[in-house]
């Protein structure tokens, strides 16, 4: 199996042994979606084009958190280990800090799977919304959020062993930062004009934009696709450079002894 | 666990001659800023011996260890396990030691099982599930595979800490404390252990402890720190005839208050040989 296999074990076998943690991942997601769903309800008349804007607000806060569950399921991950005191013995064993990454990554795949798919089939079950008619658009949406998601997370992650658990904050509060200029619920169009350039380097920017091009125009923008695709393999660099670079100092600083604040 | 008279000290092993140590360090130098935590040590382990790491607080014991377990990255000098190189191949240096420590913990919602299992993975061990269940019958553990590690008394996890450290068979066991906040009957059933563990696997032990007692009867060699610098090692009974003291208490005492005298077998020039 593997060491990436055995940290991920890890974690399966604490999500399973953990009921507040599974419901933690289906909770959040959900109250989001819900609370999405009745504004759009009352926002908008039941009946002709207006449907598609729901579609399009509930389509955007189901996908928005991808990106929020895939980064918090990613550094969660790895804040676990800081918070039982077992990063010591991860570091001092032969798994490597890449290997590292690829478990936190796919833990943190889990994870989002775990809390996003209720949350899909609800979303069908209260509002006759089904994100899944997007069809293959959606798995290339949620790739590329994935993917953005893991980035800032390895940054996160290296972050607090660089510096300890003060850095802890942005674990929680760095994606939503991101969120304003994503431009989750409005087109970028809306943003002021010297925002556009920042927004546009944002893979999740143009997921969003694609997605409304999609549900409201009934096309998709391979443009939007290319270009997100493209800018995940730039933020996955540095996202993983980053992580490298802080353990390396780290290593170098000797704060892998004091893994607290 | 018995009561039965303490084991005679193993023989000694004179770390100015190995010719494949397990552990070899060379000139090891770690600085924080102006700090001088590690100043220029050197020395080696070898196979099936056990050597203790002694010095006061502050005399740079943790961060050697940690230098050794790859935690640390040196300023300077080098450390090899079998032969492999910590800087040019940690995980393969990091394969063939383990290590049990105060200043980690094992995840207490993991039973004991799941915890043994995934570091029987991590450690590559094959065959894990039967080396768990190997593991815990040795070191009675096994009714407790099923317990969630964080509900077991001190001494159950030290026995699970201790089996997490030995699950990969490893050449060089590096133990910080082991014994520490157990009571007398744990604390001597660890040492018997550790002790027939040395001997069947021909492994080499790392030991830093602030039990003198423990130290003079587990160990073949002691390396005493102070400053950064390992200002003494010999054996045992070598330290205790040449300072002229009783116990290695007084020994301690001595070099942690600079009335050192330095030499035994293994030094030159303030250092020991790798």
């Amino acid at each position: 199996m593997g060491r990436i296999g055995a940290l991920a074990l890890r974690h399966w076998y604490l999500l399973r042994s953990s009921w507040p943690r599974l419901i933690d991942l289906v909770y959040w997601p959900t109250v989001q979606m819900l609370t999405w769903g009745f504004i759009t309800l009352f926002l908008t008349p039941v009946n002709g084009p207006a449907l598609q804007g729901v579609a399009a607000l509930l389509g955007a806060a189901i996908l928005w958190d991808v990106l929020l569950r895939a980064q918090l399921g990613t550094t969660m991950s790895f804040l676990e280990e800081m918070y039982s005191r077992n990063l010591g013995h991860l570091l001092a064993s032969p798994l490597r800090p890449v290997e590292m990454m690829l478990a936190l990554a796919f833990v943190g795949l889990l994870r989002t799977l775990v809390g996003m798919i209720p949350t899909s089939l609800l979303a069908i079950w209260f509002f006759g919304y089904s994100v899944y008619g997007m069809g293959l658009a959606l798995a290339a949406f949620f790739a590329i959020l994935m993917a953005m998601g893991w980035a800032v997370s390895f940054f996160i992650a290296g972050l607090i062993m660089r510096v300890g658990l003060g850095a802890e904050a942005l674990a929680w509060g760095l994606v939503f930062a991101i969120a304003p200029l994503s431009a989750v619920f409005y087109p970028v169009a809306v943003l002021p004009e010297f925002l556009h350039p920042i927004a546009l380097a944002l893979p999740s920017t143009h997921v969003f934009e694609g997605m409304r091009a999609l549900l409201l125009d009934g096309t998709l923008d391979p443009h939007h696709l290319v270009m997100g695709a493209l800018l995940d393999l730039v933020y996955l660099g540095l996202g993983i450079a980053a992580f490298l670079g802080f353990h390396g100092a780290a290593r170098r600083n000797g704060r892998l002894l004091q893994m607290g604040e | 666990m018995s009561d039965a008279a303490p084991e005679p000290i193993p023989d000694s092993a004179s770390p100015t001659a190995l010719a494949s140590p397990v552990l070899a360090v060379d000139g090891l130098v770690k600085h924080f800023g102006p700090v001088k935590a590690v100043d220029g040590v050197s020395f080696g382990i070898a196979p099936g011996t056990v050597t203790g790491l002694l010095g006061g607080n502050g005399a740079g014991k943790t961060t050697l260890i940690a230098m050794i377990l790859g935690l640390v990255a040196p300023t300077a000098g080098t450390i090899r396990l079998e032969g492999a190189d910590m800087a040019a191949a940690p995980s393969k240096a990091r394969a063939a030691m383990n290590f049990s420590s105060p200043y980690v913990d094992l995840p207490h919602r993991l039973t004991v099982a799941e915890n043994l299992t995934v570091f029987a993975r991590l450690y590559g061990v094959a065959e894990p599930r039967r080396r768990v269940a190997e593991m815990a019958e040795r070191l009675d553990l096994s009714d407790l595979l099923r317990r969630p590690t964080g509900r077991l008394s001190a001494g159950q996890r030290t026995r699970v800490a201790l089996a997490k450290a030995l699950i990969n068979r490893p050449r060089l066991l590096l133990l910080d404390e082991p014994t520490a906040s157990l009571d007398p009957d744990t604390a001597d059933w660890v040492r018997r252990y550790l002790l027939d563990y040395q001997r069947e696997s021909g492994a080499a032990i790392l030991l830093a402890s602030h039990n003198m007692a423990e130290v003079e009867r587990l160990c073949a060699d002691v390396l005493m720190m102070r400053q950064g610098k390992v200002v003494d090692h010999d054996t045992p009974a070598g330290l205790l005839a040449r300072y002229g003291r009783d116990d290695l208490e007084a020994v301690f005492l001595d070099i942690a208050r600079g009335r050192d005298i330095g030499g035994g077998p293994g030094r030159q020039d303030g250092g020991i040989s790798p």
